[in-house]
């Protein structure tokens, strides 16, 4: 039985922490024992992202300690896990003992519909959820991390959803982390491109595997008065 | 000498000494597919005729020279002094000046007549290319200044692509101070994207392929 | 960010008409870079991986190439000048055109020679100077640098260039872009043809052949390297590649990765002046080397892979920034992701310390980059060192203490769950603040709601919810 840490990520734990628990729910159906280390926070991208890597290191080594020991850990984010997995190693090349215990961690480290596929092997988790789905690509994800096509057949799995593709899932939603407020007219323009090619597939919510994301869209959906939900992916995994 | 300033400065930025010595590079990437010569005239035709060039597969170079002749009928051209376009009897239709050597002269003829015509060292047939090196036979403002371009090339010049080319000539600067690729009519699209053709170079390309190759009459060579 | 920045991104995202020329133009080379690589070239990425080799090979051991290059130009009958700056490049010239009594010069495009303002120091010297490209020309005509590497005149309409032809050429306004191409036709054949020198860039330095390769599509390149007696190539130090033979893979590249064509129209192998036998060509040649700031690239190990760049464009064309705010809100002549790299590297990142944080590291420009330049490492590289030139400036330590709080914060977990109960506590919006990274920025909140709403705060927050669920 595979033993998983969850790393929840701050925002997760903040602000949609039912999205943690949907996913504590789907590795346990799984066959997971699943624990939560109580002494983890963040992993620091923020710090990363915004050019201050003293101050990254701080919280990334606190995240090692943290997670020292852990069998896998599996984050529903994909920004947050190639923080951890790709980055820890810029962090810490010049500081050798970090460096190694990043590159013990680094093979444990996954994102959660990665873990599902590659890891437990299981696609389907009979869940049920009801409407039209249309799936964001969120760029960490697709492009460090590679994954594409994992989410599309979990939701693909899933009774009753209709999974339609927008024209543009792969473009950036605008985020950035602090982007968003650096160059917030940038951030808003991107976002607003993106939930037109939402509004066309005529879905009724919008599934990612990164909260952030699903943070921006939501906030572009809801000042635009348009009806369309937002959710992780986990919580449409968890759905009966 | 800003030379010497220079040099020093890349050898400091990259720590290398003056003369030292350089581990091989990655080895160039040739990779020369298989493709009979059929196929290469049709890949060559249909390539160019995507790009709105005019295309003849020519069974002979009478069937050539007809093409050409028809084309240019009441027109002027300026014809290259490539031996395979007297070979066909292309160079000595009317309305054609050939066997120029004065470049002030052909440079005249380029700029006032309506059609060049030239063969080529070869075609890349991936992409319908022309492969023109600039020599005593094959001048560069011919196939450049005139509103309209022919080409009439033999089939056996036909290669597969660039890696086929930079095979047999790994060295084209020792034979010529031009070599160009062309494929197919000039065009821009700097205003609004819009495509327009014939912009400075020709608007209008022919490429003709002939599949005959010897001489059936043309004078001796010099 | 500077407020001139600022300002030409709020006129650009203001604009919308421009903000739909930028998304369809960029739209529609994304989509022929696209059908030009799907099942037509297969070994794409093997030729990124083997193109991004070479070019690692050529950068790293420079100074033998460059040496080898200028042996072999020489040796075809041209001269090698290398220049420090652009000023030198303008000195050379002018010296060389007082020599000859050349009154005029053909261009063809060159980003090198805009990075230098090549025209404009020529300007006052009884030397006239004509771009020969027609978006190029069209920007001449109006003063302005080019928007994008690529389709430079991207930002204008028919209706720009009818008024514009208009006014500087004093011929009836024609909104239709055939004619106006074929005006310009006619108005630069004549500049070809009565050129003295014709000055030209390069795609390409061949260090086995001593030559340049240059791509384009109208056939002024061609013109501007045949028609005049002399021809300047302006260069780059970083163009070099070792072997003729490597073309057969850069060229592939080059044309899908810019435009979508597996070649462009006119690909041309220039190696010096003409030969004897040869009917036409240029008498003289003069390849200039250009540095400008590119060996203080070459000393940063990580960094200097920017000098890999091969010119294509398709950085711009992925970037859903520079599809927002368009080339010129960009600080220097070259824009897009390659530009936020190059311009703090050739300028320091003081000219713009705005700069390397336009990007929200979304990745689409190092997925499409030919040579594989690893666009958003060098930008997250590029962040630390805004960072580390600015610890004087004020707003910059109000910034950094924010930060060592968020670190301070997370690296204890007790007061990190503190302050999620607090701001539980506290209510909605404003509390959210206080346990998002960073106190001090009570700002972002202001910016983050100028374009979309909050989340509303979860009444409970995951670690209770957990709580709950073990029972």
């Amino acid at each position: 039985m595979p033993r998983v840490s969850l790393f929840v990520t701050c925002i997760i734990d903040q602000l949609f922490p039912k999205v943690g628990i949907a996913m504590a729910d789907v590795l346990e159906r799984a066959g997971c024992s699943v624990e939560f280390p109580e002494d983890q926070t963040c992993c620091g991208q923020p710090a990363f992202n915004s050019g201050y890597r003293e101050e990254a290191r701080t919280v990334a080594r606190h995240f090692l300690k943290v997670f020292d020991g852990a069998e896998y850990i599996v984050v529903p984010s994909g920004s947050c896990t190639s923080m951890v997995s790709h980055h820890f190693a810029d962090l810490f090349q010049d500081f050798p003992a970090e460096l190694a215990a990043t590159r013990t961690l680094e093979p444990k480290v996954y994102e959660f519909s990665s873990f599902l596929t590659g890891v437990l092997k299981v696609e389907d988790f009979g869940a049920r959820f009801e409407g039209i789905v249309t799936y964001h690509d969120s760029c960490h994800a697709l492009r460090e991390l590679k994954i594409k096509d994992g989410p599309r057949r979990l939701l693909g799995n899933v009774k009753g959803l209709e999974l339609r593709e927008m024209d543009i899932a792969q473009e950036c939603c605008g985020f950035g982390g602090t982007f968003s407020v650096k160059f917030p007219e940038v951030s808003g323009g991107m976002v607003r491109t993106k939930i037109e090619s939402i509004k066309k597939t005529g879905a009724s919510t919008v599934v990612s595997i990164d909260s952030s994301c699903l943070m921006q869209i939501r906030g572009a959906l809801s000042r635009a008065g348009l009806p369309i939900e937002t959710m992780h992916l986990a919580e449409v995994l968890a759905s009966r | 000498m800003q030379r010497d300033l220079i040099l020093r400065d890349v050898r400091k930025a990259l720590g290398r000494d003056a003369g030292q010595a350089v581990p091989p590079p990655p080895p160039a990437r040739i990779v020369i597919p298989d493709v009979p010569v059929s196929q290469r005239i049709d890949s060559m035709l249909d390539r160019v005729a995507a790009l709105a060039g005019k295309t003849l597969r020519a069974k002979s170079m009478a069937e050539a020279r007809e093409y050409v002749a028809a084309l240019i009928e009441g027109k002027t051209a300026v014809a290259s002094n490539a031996p395979f376009l007297r070979d066909c009897g292309i160079a000595e239709l009317p309305g054609v000046s050939s066997g120029i050597t004065d470049r002030e002269e052909l440079r005249r003829l380029c700029a006032t007549c309506n059609y060049g015509i030239t063969s080529a060292d070869y075609g890349l047939s991936d992409t319908g290319s022309l492969v023109m090196l600039s020599s005593r036979e094959e001048a560069r403002l011919v196939s450049l200044l005139p509103p309209a371009h022919i080409a009439v090339v033999p089939a056996s010049k036909l290669l597969t692509g660039l890696d086929e080319l930079f095979s047999i000539l790994p060295r084209p600067a020792e034979q010529t101070s031009s070599m160009v690729l062309i494929t197919g009519p000039s065009r821009t699209a700097d205003i609004e994207q819009i495509l327009v053709r014939g912009v400075h170079g020709p608007g209008e390309i022919h490429v003709v392929v002939v599949e005959e190759e010897t001489a059936i009459a043309g004078p001796p060579e010099p | 960010m500077s407020v001139v920045f600022d300002e030409k991104i709020q006129q650009t995202l203001g604009n919308a008409k421009l903000q739909l020329a930028i998304y369809t133009s960029t739209g529609r080379l994304m989509d022929h870079r696209k059908k030009s690589l799907t099942g037509q070239l297969p070994d794409f990425e093997e030729l990124r991986t083997h193109a991004n080799a070479v070019k690692k090979h050529t950068i790293e051991n420079l100074d033998y190439y460059l040496e080898q290059l200028e042996a072999n130009v020489k040796a075809h009958g041209g001269q090698v000048v290398w220049c420090r700056d652009g000023q030198q490049v303008a000195d050379f010239v002018l010296a060389l055109a007082k020599e000859k009594g050349s009154k005029l010069i053909v261009k063809s495009k060159s980003m090198t020679t805009e990075e230098i303002d090549f025209n404009e120091r020529l300007e006052h010297h009884h030397l006239e100077s004509v771009e020969t490209d027609l978006g190029e020309y069209i920007l001449q005509l109006k003063h302005e640098r080019p928007y994008h590497i690529v389709a430079p005149a991207l930002h204008l309409t028919r209706y720009d260039v009818a008024n514009l032809f208009e006014k500087e050429l004093g011929v009836p306004n024609d909104t239709v872009i055939e004619n106006q191409t074929l005006l310009a036709r006619k108005v630069l054949r004549d500049k070809f043809l009565q050129a003295d020198i014709g000055v030209s860039g390069a795609n390409f330095l061949v260090a086995d052949s001593g030559s340049i390769v240059l791509v384009e599509n109208e056939g002024n390149a061609r013109l501007t390297t045949s028609a005049p007696k002399i021809h300047i190539a302006v260069a780059g130090v970083e163009k070099v590649i070792p072997r003729a033979q490597d073309l057969a893979t850069f060229l592939k590249l080059l044309g899908r990765s810019a435009t979508g064509q597996p070649l462009t129209v006119y690909t041309s192998f220039l190696s010096g002046p003409k030969r004897a036998e040869e009917v036409d060509g240029p008498d003289e040649f003069y390849l200039v080397l250009l540095d400008n700031g590119r060996t203080k690239v070459l000393a940063d190990r990580e960094k200097r892979q920017v000098l890999y760049c091969i010119r294509c464009g398709a950085c711009l064309n992925h970037c859903p920034v520079y599809r927002k705010i368009g080339g010129h809100s960009f600080p220097w002549v070259y824009s897009g992701p390659i530009g936020a790299i190059i311009t703090p590297q050739f300028m320091t990142v003081r000219h713009e310390p705005a700069l390397p944080f336009a990007s929200s590291l979304c990745g689409a420009c190092a997925e499409v980059c030919p040579v594989k330049i690893d666009i958003p490492k060098i930008l997250l590289d590029l962040r630390e060192d805004v960072v580390k030139a600015r610890t004087e400036d004020a707003s910059n330590q109000l910034e950094r203490l924010a930060f060592r709080m968020f670190a301070f914060m997370m690296s204890h977990p007790w007061l990190y769950r503190l302050a999620g109960k607090l701001g539980a506590r506290f209510g909605p919006k404003k509390a959210w603040v206080s346990h998002v990274p960073g106190a001090g920025m009570l700002p972002p909140v202001k910016l983050w709601l100028s374009q979309r709403d909050l989340p509303s705060l979860a009444k409970k927050s995951f670690r209770d919810l957990w709580k709950e669920r073990k029972g």
